[in-house]
């Protein structure tokens, strides 16, 4: 039985696709993007990490392996749990990581058992992978959640430390293999929200036929406290959220596209 | 139009039931919760003609005289309460004949029963030609009572100077004099002739759960419909009648309660809960446009009474439920969701016929019941973790250290995990007896001494039966008793197999001693069986299997068991306010409750113990049966900023389908609220399911730095005005 390493399932999500999702996360990535907010994701081993509990003002140390190993049964038989929300909502199972297409094996083949057990499927990726695995994977996925950060190749390598040439190509080839994709640009200020980013990538986004939905993500420094607790370096410790107004305005970059666009998830 | 007392939010009291001392006026003056002017006149009353008549008199003495010792330690030591020791049974709502009808038709109804009676020659003919004369006497009264208000409009009428307001009154005057004493026939009718009977209930005693239109979309479309149609309405005249409604139940509050009752069920609300959506009487969907415009009305008033809710048949539109969702998002969690579904089977597998199921709903919390057709009374309260402290000290309450149940061993000597689990379904079994023994009594006591022949004129079939409302005259009779703390008993009977009977790494002795000490020195135990032990709410059979293991005890133990009324008894699961008054009742327990903190509240989870969220919360809720039950009642929460975009109202309607698909009777949503997460800061242990929610991410509110958790603690107070 093929085994992978999970770092977290959560039930009711509710931004990584339609309906009520149960979304798999899978440790390991190629990117080592600067604003990540799972930055215990890139690592593709097991990772020890320390959390601190509380009780009556005293501290708890509890030691805790991030990324569990476990067989497709096993990721399966968990996901399986929430079959009523996935038939009531539309919902069904999301991918995501950590990158999902580093562990290609083991995703091919929780995507055929959920499949071939009619729950949908949705992967979240960041597009960098091999033409040889998206092949594999497309007919077990009903929908791909596909990342789009910067068009610039060198601002590209400079932010998420990889080539945007591979992660753009894969992009169109599943989109002349008329793969359901849903486009999710990060917003982060100075990074990826230039106007000339923005537009070069509704240029893109325009020329995909099947992409049939625009997903802009926020900036959120939500996961600063992760960093600390992970002990890694956050380089972007000091930009703040969005304003509503900047949002709108970003958004309307986005006008006159012939997708649906949305704020968040 | 009109009122119980010379103004709005005037209680009166009800010395014949029960009567207060002049401490007790003293301690509801004074109080600082729910408390209620007593002026000198008052007091002075009470002094001199009130206390010096009813002392000896009243039914609260009658009934404490006749019960027995064992009830009484039992009801002291906080193992139960009495609903019946304050207040009236009540506890029913309104069926469609209450619409359909005036009193002039149940004064012929009643002449009609009587002299069948008289020409059958009953056998207790008497007694039925006494309540029946009694019936016609209130039908009478509360005509008459009408007329008081028409006549006062007419006086205001001569004096009006202001053309628009003269004709007002005079239009209700009109309807005054129609309506109750005829079935209406308009809209504005339907109102007034609801609010008149209203009031002739809750004056006549003081019933738990004052009465309740019940279906109030469904009855009051006709009326709408047809002034709409003939031009005698438009729909915000109709808002504001609704408006005005709604008013005259927030002028209401329910009458003082003192003691136990006070603390079992601390609030001024007094549980008249609308019921909206459903199915009709021949199943197809009830949602209609009235639906909608109550809905608005309800958003716009915001007012804790009346407390309203949505019925959610797999028949009612989607979008129904999104616009009452919709309305959750105010925060304070009202509607709330029901489903039609499993009320209809909850009835119908209690031999209700199709028809009165489907007439059926909920009332009070959530109580399940046939509207217009039967007596479901609530007696009282049950604290299943009492009963598992009271069997881990071998009968005896350690609080008082009295013996007040069974001995059913030692527990050190428990060589397993289910010899424990018998000797707490023995207890269990032990104080249920001694419960429904003492129910038996208060029932004759109320049939016997305490008849409402103005509510029996509202239920069927008490007319046709002759029969007391409060002796069983209705259609169907149920007595209720409710289960309290499923999630802590849960939870602290999951920490003994696991810490005790399973890893072996600790003693019933030092368990014992640990509670006995209130965790002090125990810190890293505490530490264990809080952070180290499965929980119920998360969808884990280890900690769930215990809740559907005392369900059924509890169920079994209940179950089918003959009421004083000729009805039987059943149970269901809702706490109002008694999860903390039980929880006062009880020492350190071994989940790591502290002595004396509230308990779980309904079938939700022990506070802050469910980590998956609450997907995983519906899947453990919905392994206890509630097609068994009279209702359950399930608490989620969600920051306000959950609620903001259109597609998570959606995710949530779907999160309700999903629950009612599995059975689940009832849940509603209550946003955080910037208070709630001052005290996440200080209390991460009962705050675990606190999960902050934004778009791509999600993270535990207790992981949050400290920085972190004030800005949305600030984003939460800005998101809730």
């Amino acid at each position: 039985m093929e085994k992978g390493i999970v770092f977290d399932i959560r039930h009711f999500s509710v931004h990584d696709g339609p309906g009520i999702r149960t979304t798999v996360f899978l440790k390991g990535c190629p990117l080592r993007c600067a604003w990540c907010h799972n930055p215990e994701s890139q690592n593709p081993l097991p990772e020890i990490s320390t959390r601190i509990n509380r009780l009556d003002g005293k501290e708890y140390r509890q030691t805790e392996i991030i990324g569990k190993q476990m067989t497709v049964s096993e990721v399966f038989h968990e996901i399986e749990t929430h079959i009523t929300f996935f038939d009531e909502s539309g919902g069904g199972v999301t991918f995501s990581g950590g990158e999902p297409l580093m562990q290609p094996t083991f995703l091919e083949a929780l995507l055929k058992k959920c499949m071939a057990n009619g729950i949908p499927t949705a992967v979240d990726t960041c597009g960098y992978g091999s033409a040889n695995v998206f092949e594999k994977i497309l007919p077990y996925s009903n929908l791909l959640l596909f990342d789009i950060k910067l068009i610039n190749p060198s601002q590209h390598h400079k932010y998420t430390g990889a080539d945007n040439q591979q992660i753009l190509k894969n992009l169109f080839w599943l989109d002349s293999m008329k793969a359901s994709i849903i486009v999710r640009i990060p917003l982060i200020p100075q990074i990826t929200d230039s106007t000339d980013n923005l537009l070069a990538i509704k240029g893109i986004v325009e020329q995909c036929q099947n992409v049939r939905h625009v997903d802009l993500l926020p900036y959120h420094h939500m996961a600063k406290d992760k960093y600390r607790r992970l002990n890694i370096p956050y380089s972007l410790s000091n930009l703040k959220p969005y304003k509503p107004e900047r949002l709108k305005e970003i958004a309307n970059l986005f006008s006159g596209i012939d997708k649906q666009v949305s704020i968040g998830g | 139009m009109g009122e119980r007392g010379p103004a709005p939010k005037v209680a009166p009291s009800y010395p014949e039931v029960c009567l207060h001392s002049l401490d007790d006026l003293e301690i509801i003056h004074s109080r600082p919760k729910v408390s209620f002017k007593v002026d000198d006149e008052t007091r002075q009353a009470y002094r001199n003609i009130i206390i010096p008549f009813w002392t000896g008199k009243t039914l609260r003495e009658k009934i404490f005289s006749s019960l027995s010792n064992e009830w009484k330690e039992a009801y002291s030591a906080g193992v139960f309460t009495e609903f019946q020791e304050q207040r009236a049974p009540g506890h029913t709502v309104a069926g469609k004949k209450l619409f359909q009808k005036g009193m002039l038709d149940y004064i012929d109804e009643i002449d009609k029963t009587i002299s069948i009676l008289k020409a059958k020659g009953d056998k207790d003919l008497q007694a039925k030609l006494f309540e029946l004369s009694g019936m016609r006497i209130v039908a009478k009264a509360i005509i008459g009572f009408a007329n008081r208000y028409a006549d006062a409009l007419g006086e205001l009428a001569k004096t009006e100077t202001n053309e628009n307001r003269r004709l007002e009154l005079l239009k209700m005057e009109s309807i005054c004099r129609r309506v109750p004493a005829h079935a209406p026939a308009t809209f504005h009718e339907a109102l007034q002739h609801y609010w008149f009977i209203h009031l002739g209930v809750i004056t006549e005693l003081n019933p738990w759960d004052s009465f309740n239109p019940g279906r109030f979309d469904q009855h009051l479309f006709p009326f709408y419909q047809n002034d709409i149609v003939s031009g005698t309405l438009t729909p915000e005249q109709a808002i504001e009648l609704l408006q005005a409604f709604w008013v005259k139940f927030n002028n209401h509050p329910s009458p003082p309660k003192m003691g136990v009752t006070a603390q079992e069920s601390n609030t001024y609300t007094d549980f008249a809960l609308i019921n909206l959506g459903g199915v009709k009487e021949d199943g197809s969907d009830v949602v209609n446009e009235l639906s909608y415009i109550i809905l608005d009305v309800i958003e716009e008033m915001r007012l804790l009474q009346p407390s309203s809710m949505a019925q959610v048949s797999k028949k009612n539109p989607d979008r129904f439920v999104k616009r009452a969702v919709r309305i959750t998002k105010t925060g304070f969690g009202q509607p709330s969701f029901f489903n039609t579904d499993a009320i209809v089977q909850q009835l119908l597998s209690q031999g209700k016929s199709l028809t009165d199921a489907r007439n059926g709903g909920a009332s009070g919390c959530v109580e399940t019941g046939a509207f217009g057709t039967e007596a479901y009374f609530l007696t009282g309260y049950f604290n299943l973790n009492k009963v598992l402290e009271i069997t881990l000290n071998n009968g005896i309450d350690p609080i008082t250290g009295k013996r007040i149940g069974l001995e059913t061993a030692n527990p050190e000597n428990f060589t397993s995990f289910e010899k424990l689990y018998d000797a707490f379904e023995r207890q269990l079994n032990y104080f249920i007896d001694i419960k429904i023994d003492g129910n038996l009594i208060v029932e004759r006591e109320w049939a016997q001494n305490m008849p409402v022949p103005f509510l029996s004129l509202q239920i069927d079939d008490c007319i046709g039966n002759a029969t007391d409302y409060n002796a069983g005259g209705a259609r169907y009779n149920t007595s209720y008793i409710q289960g309290v703390g499923l999630g802590s008993i849960t939870d602290n009977l999951t920490a003994i197999r696991k810490h005790v009977y399973e890893d072996c790494n600790l003693s019933i002795k030092e368990l014992l001693s640990a509670l006995k000490s209130n965790f002090d020195g125990y810190d890293d135990l505490r530490y264990k069986v809080i952070y180290e032990t499965p929980k119920w709410g998360n969808n884990d059979d280890y900690a769930d299997r215990h809740a559907v293991m005392v369900f059924n005890s509890f169920y079994k133990a209940v179950n089918g068991r003959p009421s004083y009324r000729g009805g039987v008894f059943r149970i269901n699961m809702l706490p109002t306010t008694s999860h903390v008054y039980f929880g006062s009742k009880i020492s350190a327990m071994p989940d790591g409750r502290k002595a004396f903190e509230p308990l779980s509240e309904g079938i939700s989870p022990v506070q802050g113990s469910d980590k998956n969220g609450p997907s995983a919360v519906i899947l453990s809720a919905s392994k206890i049966d509630h097609i068994k039950t009279g209702g359950t009642l399930l608490n989620q929460k969600f920051s306000p900023s959950f609620f903001s975009t259109d597609e998570s109202l959606d995710k949530l309607v779907m999160l309700i389908r999903s629950y009612f698909k599995l059975d689940g009777h009832h849940i509603q949503f209550n946003g955080v609220s910037a208070h709630t997460l001052r005290n996440a800061q200080k209390h991460p242990e009962k705050y675990r399911d606190l999960i902050v929610r934004v778009a791509g991410y999600s993270d535990y509110f207790n992981d949050l730095g400290e920085a972190l958790q004030n800005e949305i603690i600030r984003r939460t107070e800005h998101e809730i005005v």
